[in-house]
């Protein structure tokens, strides 16, 4: 999506997250390089939302580096968006929230308006452009967070648990928008602790214990055949049907 | 952000209009002149010869003097001759005039526990409230009045700050307070004639002793000088002050009454 | 001289103007510590929320003070004027507002935080975004200050001088007329102000109502 220069691979180099004398994240070392969908899982509490924040640079990590390619801290943020686990909206209209994201973003104020509609429409909300967003349910929320990231085209897409708090119905709505985010070239970086969602849209694994980073591999190699004890543990403690 | 700098500088321009548009003067002046009315009935006239507006702020005598020697005045009005002279020695005030006199009454229960009611002779009146520790409601805000009470418990042979009992109570405050105070107590209490005539709040409270030549109280008017604030309203001052003593004023300050009394008598020379 | 019209209607431009002048100073103020981190942040948060409890008589010394001829600002002639009233009752109810206005916006920057500075927002302006999205819960902190300014005696006494037909209002004369004994006159005078205050009230509940159910 960036036109020149990429802002991948984003490169951490034994990052460490430490708050209140307790260690979150301890010796991370990985390049996360542009194409395959990169799930984090973990169980709770292991560290991957403090893991995302640091990636997307929410926190400032305590020891180590997080480094993205080229300079710019505008461009940073242009290259990326992220959405979590609860849609935070504005108490505006669903397309005012969008726009409210596209003026940060220093978009031209008339092309604002036909971008944010084309978002809305990516998602499958433009007829409810208008309503206030708050009164939408948790399903639609999430999508319209997806729309106000879609409109920004991230080149590195951030998902903390997007499902987490929704039915098997709204999950599917939001896993088919990540989907075409991923078919129009948007790298996707997605924590989430079910397995299921996981093999559906993952490429590859990110394990997460801990704070530490105890296993990568491709999405079929960890589930059939994790090379770590603890990823064997996780993936059999973990019910597959969720 | 830019409604807010618009509504900003609106608030800033619509919050009243500068007031040099209108010719006035500021005169100091006591609580108990304000709460007579004079100035009521007065100002209307000189404001539509002259055509300039007198804005009265009215504060204890003390706090008037004080006012003006800040130059927070253009003239001074109050009633309080040793403390005015003492103004214009000290180069405060240009030169003073005397303008009216009114006076001062006793009021007290209508059971009167002292005795002193009908009398003509305040001094002995006063000598007799101690006597018998009758409740007294004093001022004690430094005012003209507060003066005037003092010299009378002088003029007694009473030391009121050493001889002072629970019976005397010092309100520290202006005179229609100190009035509901006395009201409230059932006290004896010094008070002008005009507050007391425009007073509501009387209870049992009536004229106990009036007439005593020493009860009358001299008023007298000043201009700040411009020497020491060279800001002062010197000509409208001056004009002001012109008028208070001529015979149309004069006479307003005469026809002045509530209830068919007149409360002040000119006196200007 | 003072009409009980102009009394009133003098009571609601000073304070108005007051609260409005006290809001669009006070509401950057308060977002902006609600969201800012440095040095002394807690004590300024802790002096703010005691500037709450300013005496009004006190304010209204400091703001003679500083406009009597005879000191630092006399040039300007405000004295014993509506302009002198409003300056002191905007620095009487600034603390309020902001201080107000940062414990709102502190509470609703834990929600909104992470979001805000994912899309770019960044300090000032992600508060003043905030500001805007509570806007009718701000309605709160507006009418505790305009409560405050309606009922206050002692600053505006002291700095308006009490003239009559140019810097009376209500609670001044309501004042004078006690002093003089008139007791009846000076309690309609406070019912007037306590209807109005209510009115006020009534009038901001209903539009805090009506915005919750519009914008959830």
């Amino acid at each position: 999506m960036a036109a020149s220069g990429s802002i991948l691979p984003l490169t951490l180099r034994d990052a460490g997250f430490a708050a209140g004398g307790r260690s979150i994240i301890e010796g991370v070392s990985a390049e996360v390089a542009a194409g395959p969908t990169t799930i984090i899982l973990g169980a709770n509490g292991a560290g991957k939302s403090v893991l995302m924040r640091l990636m997307h640079g929410l926190l400032q990590p305590t020891s180590g580096v997080v480094a993205w390619r080229g300079q710019g801290a505008e461009r940073l943020r242009r290259g990326q968006a992220m959405v979590f686990q609860r849609p935070i909206m504005l108490r505006r209209s669903a397309l005012a929230n969008i726009l409210y994201a596209l003026e940060l973003a220093r978009i031209p104020a008339a092309e604002r308006g036909r971008q944010a509609m084309d978002a809305l429409r990516e998602v499958g909300l433009a007829e409810v452009a208008h309503r206030p967003a708050r009164v939408l349910s948790g399903g639609e929320q999430q999508r319209l967070a997806l729309a106000r990231a879609w409109a920004l085209h991230p080149e590195v897409l951030f998902l903390d648990e997007p499902t987490a708090n929704l039915d098997p119905g709204a999950t599917r709505e939001i896993e088919n928008v990540i989907k075409a985010f991923d078919a129009s070239g948007t790298k996707i970086v997605m924590s989430t602790h079910n397995l299921g969602q996981a093999r559906r849209l993952g490429d590859e694994v990110l394990f997460i214990h801990q704070g530490r980073l105890v296993e990568r591999a491709p999405v079929d190699t960890f589930f059939r055949q994790p090379a770590s004890a603890e990823a064997a543990a996780f993936i059999k403690g973990e019910l597959p049907w969720t | 952000m830019d409604l807010m700098r618009i509504l900003l500088t609106l608030s800033l321009c619509l919050a009243f209009p500068v007031a040099a548009q209108q010719r006035f003067i500021t005169v100091a002046s006591t609580t108990s002149t304000e709460q007579s009315g004079l100035f009521k009935h007065l100002l209307p006239l000189f404001e539509k010869k002259a055509g300039i507006q007198v804005r009265v702020v009215a504060l204890g005598t003390g706090q008037s003097l004080d006012m003006a020697k800040r130059g927070d005045a253009d003239v001074v009005f109050v009633h309080a001759k040793p403390l005015e002279e003492r103004f214009v020695a000290e180069g405060y005030g240009v030169q003073r005039f005397e303008v009216m006199y009114n006076d001062f009454v006793l009021v007290g229960p209508k059971s009167d526990p002292a005795k002193v009611a009908g009398g003509k002779d305040i001094v002995t009146a006063f000598q007799k409230v101690k006597a018998a520790q009758a409740p007294f409601a004093s001022r004690g805000d430094k005012s003209g009045t507060h003066f005037a009470e003092l010299e009378l418990w002088n003029a007694a042979g009473i030391d009121i700050a050493k001889d002072k009992g629970p019976w005397y109570r010092d309100t520290g405050s202006g005179m229609g307070p100190t009035l509901n105070t006395a009201s409230g107590m059932n006290a004896y209490a010094l008070t002008d004639r005009g507050t007391w005539l425009s007073f509501k709040n009387r209870g049992e409270l009536v004229i106990s002793v009036e007439g005593d030549r020493r009860l009358f109280n001299q008023y007298g008017v000043i201009l700040v000088h411009p020497a020491k604030h060279p800001h002062v309203k010197k000509e409208m001052g001056q004009t002001f002050i012109e008028w208070i003593v001529s015979p149309d004023g004069q006479k307003a300050i005469a026809d002045y009454k509530i209830g068919g009394e007149q409360l002040f008598f000119p006196n200007a020379k | 001289m003072s009409t009980l019209g102009e009394i009133v209607a003098l009571s609601l431009a000073v304070s108005l103007s007051a609260v409005l002048l006290a809001t669009l100073l006070g509401l950057p103020l308060g977002a902006a510590i609600a969201v800012g981190r440095f040095p002394g942040r807690r004590v300024l948060i802790v002096l703010l929320n005691a500037l709450m409890g300013l005496p009004p008589v006190v304010v209204g010394l400091l703001v003679y003070l500083l406009l009597s001829r005879a000191g630092p600002l006399g040039e300007l002639g405000l004295l014993f004027t509506p302009r002198a009233m409003v300056i002191a009752q905007t620095i009487l109810v600034l603390p309020i507002i902001a201080a107000l206005c940062r414990q709102s916006v502190e509470d609703a920057w834990v929600e909104y935080e992470e979001q805000l500075r994912s899309l770019g927002a960044h300090g000032l302006h992600a508060a003043l975004t905030l500001v805007w999205d509570i806007r009718f819960s701000l309605v709160t902190a507006v009418l505790a200050g305009l409560g405050r300014a309606l009922a206050e005696v002692g600053a505006v006494i002291i700095v308006g001088g009490n003239i009559d037909g140019v810097t009376r209002v209500m609670t001044t004369t309501i004042a004078l007329e006690t002093s003089k004994g008139d007791l009846p006159l000076a309690l309609s005078l406070g019912l007037v102000l306590i209807a109005l205050v209510i009115a006020l009230n009534a009038a901001a509940h209903l539009i805090k109502e009506a915005a919750q159910r519009r914008y959830g």
